[in-house]
């Protein structure tokens, strides 16, 4: 029983670092209508950084702000300079961010070399906490209010701002968002650089759990695609719900079927695809 | 001009053994030719189609599998080659139905996440797949009495297949069937007006398209002996993807072409730079960006500009339009 609840426990938080993950995603995807593939690059990226930054003396929290800030920039770069290029041609952009991830991964492997780095956890979450009489590593009830921080932010950023209003007038509808005077080729940039350094940022706040090896893009990117297509594009509710569930299923699918744990995640994906194509919570069909 | 440069570009490929003499380049082109069924296969869907599939290397893979297990659990080759391309057709049918849920980028997506389930299961199913150590396999087949087991054997063995799939694809593409395809690609609605059963079209063409994938995926295990979870993975995919597009879409030499300068170019990239991956990236950028209607067309466009530009002084030169088929090589 208590190891049913520790996996539970294990799974929130995992599914609160999806969140971090695929809220851009689904954001991207919402607004640009493209599956940003560089998406695990750009967590693998985040991590990469966070452990440059570290490793030159800076705290682990100004490590992961600066290196989400600096995925961002990067993000808003190959917007503006690659996707902008290819005005209205998804697939083509889709192809592009596909080269880039291959790039990104070629870049690290150079830089960072080959083997697993693990960030260590912030002294001041060490340990573990006691919860109703069960002992549950600190750090992980530590990501799980971050990613609960982070929702809340992002929910009054997109419902209760100016910008917020504009982002979901265009991924309701681009062109009468534009011909209202939005500019929705700005929030192109604006969009890909907030979800670019929330990928970056949760790359680190990964790192203590994960650790980063080559190969973390391509670990992460099929779940944040498999939270997009669960909870629908677009929809911060539905990364929410969708990261959660995912949480759950990778962690019990690791922990009871290991071999099969890809198809215990991919499963419910493949279900909701055929029964709700939208996803649970998306309103227009990817 | 046209057949005259077909009937040489043909004869150069079947004597490419005996003036290659290296068994090293025989054996690229042998990769070559299998990479090119297999971009072939994958055009089928991105070209005719317009559905641009990210999960073909889970075919590939799943025929390469299929194959290795039948041939280690004892089967013949004759058996492993049926069981495989069954298994790859069973496989293509419940991608396409899965993928046929979504259009454009929805399909894009849903290919990714079944190719990395493929993957997943290669790399983790270890008491089937092995894991990331992969299935080798001891033998190759012997089509009448005939080893394949030296390179240009196997290389002539590829040809024939190659060319076979060449004349079905071609065939394929100029039937009624085929332009009806290309009439859910660039009209659906009206095609659904007109009484086409688009869906309907759209799956046999993914089922045509995994046939070839799957027959590619054998020559692939026939030709390595061995299949890892690599080959399943999404840079595979990518790889071919980037075969076809650098190409050109909807042709039938521009996969051809794009299968040569992809692996021409990785393995002169490997033997001088670590970076394949990195090169790679920067093609597909590069090409995505500069040459979206990929190699062939592009040079097409070129070759014709030419000539218009020739034609007034020599009619002779018209022959510079020929080095196009022999850039298949």
């Amino acid at each position: 029983m208590t190891l049913w609840l520790i996996l539970a426990g294990n799974s929130i938080a995992f599914g609160g670092l999806l969140f971090l993950l695929s809220a851009g995603f689904s954001l991207i995807f919402g607004l640009m209508r493209i599956p940003n593939l560089t998406h695990g690059s750009l967590f693998m990226l985040g991590a990469y950084f966070g452990v440059s930054l570290i490793s030159r003396g800076l705290g682990f929290w100004p490590a992961a702000i600066l290196a989400g800030l600096g995925v961002a920039a990067f993000g808003a770069l190959v917007e503006r300079l690659l996707l902008r290029r290819l005005p209205g041609a998804e697939l083509a952009q889709v192809l592009v961010t596909l080269g880039l991830s291959f790039m990104i991964a070629d870049v690290c492997l150079l830089g960072w070399g080959g083997d697993p780095i693990s960030i260590a956890t912030p002294p001041e979450l060490r340990g573990a906490s006691r919860i109703a009489g069960l002992a549950f590593p600190t750090y992980r009830l530590g990501v799980i209010v971050i990613a609960v921080v982070f929702a809340a932010a992002l929910w009054g950023l997109l419902e209760k701002t100016r910008l917020g209003a504009m982002i979901r007038a265009g991924v309701d509808d681009p062109a009468i968002a534009r011909v209202v005077g939005i500019r929705v080729s700005r929030l192109f940039t604006i969009v890909f650089s907030l979800g670019a350094g929330l990928a970056g940022f949760a790359g680190v706040i990964g790192g203590p759990i994960l650790s980063v090896y080559p190969g973390l893009d391509q670990d992460m990117l099929p779940l944040a695609l498999v939270v997009v297509i669960l909870g629908g594009s677009g929809s911060l509710v539905g990364s929410f719900i969708g990261s959660l569930i995912v949480g759950f299923l990778y962690n019990f699918g690791q922990a009871m079927f290991p071999e099969l744990a890809y198809v215990v995640l991919f499963l419910p994906m493949l279900v909701i695809l055929v029964v709700r194509p939208q996803g649970l919570f998306g309103r227009v069909a990817p | 001009m046209k057949r005259l440069a077909l009937a040489l570009s043909l004869v150069a490929l079947a004597t490419l053994p005996l003036w290659v003499g290296n068994s090293y380049y025989v054996n690229i082109g042998s990769q070559i030719l299998l990479y090119a069924i297999f971009a072939l296969g994958l055009n089928v869907l991105v070209g005719y189609a317009g559905l641009v599939s990210l999960g073909h290397a889970g075919l590939f893979g799943i025929a390469a599998y299929a194959g290795a297990l039948a041939i280690n659990h004892g089967a013949n080759h004759f058996v492993a080659i049926i069981a495989a391309l069954a298994a790859t057709i069973a496989a293509a049918a419940v991608f396409a139905v899965l993928a046929l849920r979504g259009t454009g980028l929805g399909f894009v997506m849903i290919t990714v996440a079944i190719g990395q389930i493929v993957w997943g299961v290669a790399y983790r199913w270890i008491s089937i797949t092995n894991g990331d150590n992969g299935v080798a396999i001891t033998t190759r087949p012997r089509p009448f009495g005939l080893s394949l087991t030296d390179a240009p054997n196997f290389y002539w063995a590829t040809l024939i297949v190659f060319l076979l799939a060449v004349t079905v694809i071609a065939i394929f593409s100029a039937s009624p069937f085929g332009a009806s395809l290309r009439g859910t690609r660039d009209q659906p609605r009206r095609m659904t007006a007109l009484g086409y059963h688009i869906w309907l079209i759209r799956f046999l063409a993914f089922l045509f398209s995994g046939l070839w994938t799957g027959v590619a995926g054998m020559l692939f295990l026939y030709y390595n002996q061995f299949i890892s979870p690599q080959a399943v993975a999404l840079g595979a995919s990518a790889e071919v993807l980037l075969m076809v597009i650098s190409g050109g879409t909807g042709t039938l030499l521009g996969p051809i072409v794009g299968a040569a300068l992809v692996v021409i170019m990785k393995n002169v990239a490997s033997a001088y730079i670590e970076r394949w991956n990195f090169v790679l990236g920067a093609i597909f950028v590069a090409i995505v960006i500069f040459m979206p209607e990929g190699i062939v067309p592009g040079l097409a466009r070129l070759a014709r500009w030419c000539l218009a530009k020739l034609r007034p002084q020599v009619t002779e030169v018209s022959g510079a339009a020929a080095p196009r088929p022999e850039s298949g090589l």
